[in-house]
């Protein structure tokens, strides 16, 4: 059986704005350069990686203010988004039933509105993660900050720092996978549309509030 | 100062053998600084001037003998003076002088720290020298050192301290700063002479009523080549906080011990985990009865 995402003619319900969207790709370039450059300092393996912002010491400019541009429009993202992500008690059952969603059988697990409970705990993973590099990257930002705190401070920010980065960068693997292996998901952020299958499939509860939602704004019309 | 190249013992942010032929053979070099001997007369900080074409700014006398402030990125080392009221001998005032600078560890906290490759390098005589051509100005080097020693320059960046001289050991000179000692409180030599020559100063010390005289060569951080000679050996930190037992800090161990390549391991683990769930589940498509019966809701939805 094909998959059936791909088809735009049926890609008929709305799941991002174009200003979602570009608040979302903005967010993702900053964050691989923001990402990479930082890779670059954490470990001599990677520190070819300094070559993509044109070498070492433009790596050690340029990663911090590409940091803050991250963290302001992730800020911007999470804002919108935050309504969406409280996680509730299907949620948590959900989680429960991993095993099943991770083999393709989700039918077995409860309805799951607009975001599922692994989308939920990764956006609140992120959101510490974010706070926390942007904090600790302050304070180990030498050219401008780190002269206002001590050494005991600057040192275990910098293990912070890289702790955080670590998480982030995991979570951020799983969401790209996650993003790639549940197919239309990948057009749902490009075209900003889904099919009402797609929906269905994956975010029942959700997709039964857009249609109570247009139908009962039909009739009362 | 990249004058030496064959007798690199340890190299910055560098998982290879850096290139070890030309061994110490006659033993790894130090720097004694005899406090007791010392009487502040800066002539080893205008020395380090001269030979290192080093010019700080003019600051401001606010009434000490510390002149400048700091060390700075101009400043390699700097005559740091202290007041202290002795109780044991009546409240009698001892003016310690100690001269400060990089402490040239065995076991260097800025090396270990430095994410730059080849910016921080350590000689096989023992001197921990930044070769500035590929410092990136990070800073790391400055959380690394338990003794407060690098200085970033607010012009170019980089991190600059004592060199001990690299450029003139290399080629079979002492120290500009040892060469200038009008006292003999500064000498230069093997390691183990350095300790030799202490151990006489410390006996002598010793017996002029200094019981607790002592050298300053902490194991902590695996000794240092640049060590002093300590009227009170059992209360460093009277010396303008000469710390007691400096070691490379726990976080900073920590930030920069096995738990980096874990982390890319946990990183690739990661992503290969992914891979495989591909290769084993295949992806999550929808398929056209999730159509059908999305369809039939919608239907039902209008209806109801
Ligand atoms: C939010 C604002 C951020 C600020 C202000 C910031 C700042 C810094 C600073 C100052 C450094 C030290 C090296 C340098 O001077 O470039 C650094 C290192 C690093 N940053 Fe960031 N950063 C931020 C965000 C991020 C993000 C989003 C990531 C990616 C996940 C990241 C990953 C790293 C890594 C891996 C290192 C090397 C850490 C190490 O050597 O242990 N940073 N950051
Ligand atoms: S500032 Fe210090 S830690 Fe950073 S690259 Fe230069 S020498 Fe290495
Ligand atoms: S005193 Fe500081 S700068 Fe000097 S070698 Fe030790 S750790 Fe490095």
């Amino acid at each position: 059986m094909a998959d059936t995402t791909s088809d735009p003619s049926r890609r008929t319900i709305e799941r991002y704005t174009p200003n979602e969207r570009t608040n979302h790709w903005t967010v993702a370039i900053v964050f691989i350069l923001t990402a990479l450059s930082g890779l670059a300092l954490f470990h001599p393996a990677l520190y070819w990686l300094s070559g993509l912002l044109g070498g070492g010491t433009w790596t050690r400019i340029l990663h911090p203010f590409l940091g803050v541009l991250m963290a302001i429009c992730f800020a911007l993202l999470a804002a919108t988004m935050w309504k969406f992500n409280r996680m509730e008690r299907r949620d948590w059952q959900w989680l429960r039933q991993g095993r099943d969603v991770l083999n393709n059988r989700e039918a077995n697990a409860p309805e799951v509105g607009r975001y599922n409970g692994g989308q939920k705990l990764l956006f609140f993973v992120f959101v510490l993660c974010v706070l926390g590099l942007l904090l600790s990257g302050l304070v180990i930002w030498r050219q401008y900050f780190s002269l206002y705190f001590s050494v005991g401070v600057v040192r275990a920010a910098a293990v912070v720092h890289a702790i955080c980065a670590f998480v982030m960068i995991c979570a951020i693997v799983v969401h790209i996978y996650a993003a790639f292996w549940v197919k239309g998901s990948i057009a749902a952020m490009t075209r900003g549309t889904v099919t009402p299958g797609w929906a269905w499939k994956h975010h029942r509860a959700w997709f039964r509030e857009k249609i109570h939602a247009t139908h009962s704004r039909t009739r009362s019309d | 100062m990249a004058l030496q190249s064959l007798d690199i013992v340890r190299r910055s942010a560098t998982t290879t053998h850096p290139p070890t032929v030309r061994k110490a053979q006659t033993g790894t070099v130090a720097k004694l600084i005899d406090t007791t001997k010392c009487i502040g007369c800066k002539a080893c900080q205008v020395a380090c001037m001269e030979w290192n074409d080093l010019r700080d700014e003019i600051g401001t006398n606010v009434g000490g003998y510390q002149n400048p402030h700091d060390l700075t990125d101009q400043s390699w080392t700097l005559m740091r003076f202290a007041e202290y009221e002795n109780p044991a001998r009546g409240g009698d005032l001892e003016w310690l002088i100690r001269k400060d600078g990089c402490m040239h560890c065995a076991d260097p906290g800025c090396l270990k720290a430095c994410p730059a490759p080849g910016a921080i390098v350590q000689y096989a005589n023992g001197i921990v020298d930044f070769q500035e051509e590929n410092c990136i100005g990070c800073g790391y080097c400055i959380a690394g050192c338990p003794f407060n020693i690098p200085r970033i320059s607010q012009r170019d960046h980089k991190a600059y301290k004592c060199t001990l001289c690299s450029d003139r050991v290399a080629v079979g000179l002492e120290p500009a700063c040892i060469k200038s000692c009008p006292t003999g409180a500064l000498v230069w030599g093997t390691k183990e002479d350095m300790h030799q020559h202490a151990a006489e100063r410390v006996e002598d010390l010793k017996s002029r009523g200094f019981d607790q005289a002592g050298v300053y060569d902490p194991p902590g951080v695996g000794g240092t080549h640049v060590m002093y000679v300590l009227h009170h050996a059992d209360q460093p930190e009277l010396y303008n906080g000469l710390p007691e037992d400096p070691r490379i800090s726990l976080s900073t161990r920590l930030w920069k011990g096995v738990t980096k390549p874990l982390a890319l391991a946990g990183i690739a683990l990661t992503a290969l985990a992914g891979f495989f769930h591909f290769i084993r589940v295949g992806r999550n498509e929808t398929h056209e009865s999730d159509e059908q019966a999305a369809a039939q809701a919608t239907e039902r939805a209008r209806h109801g």
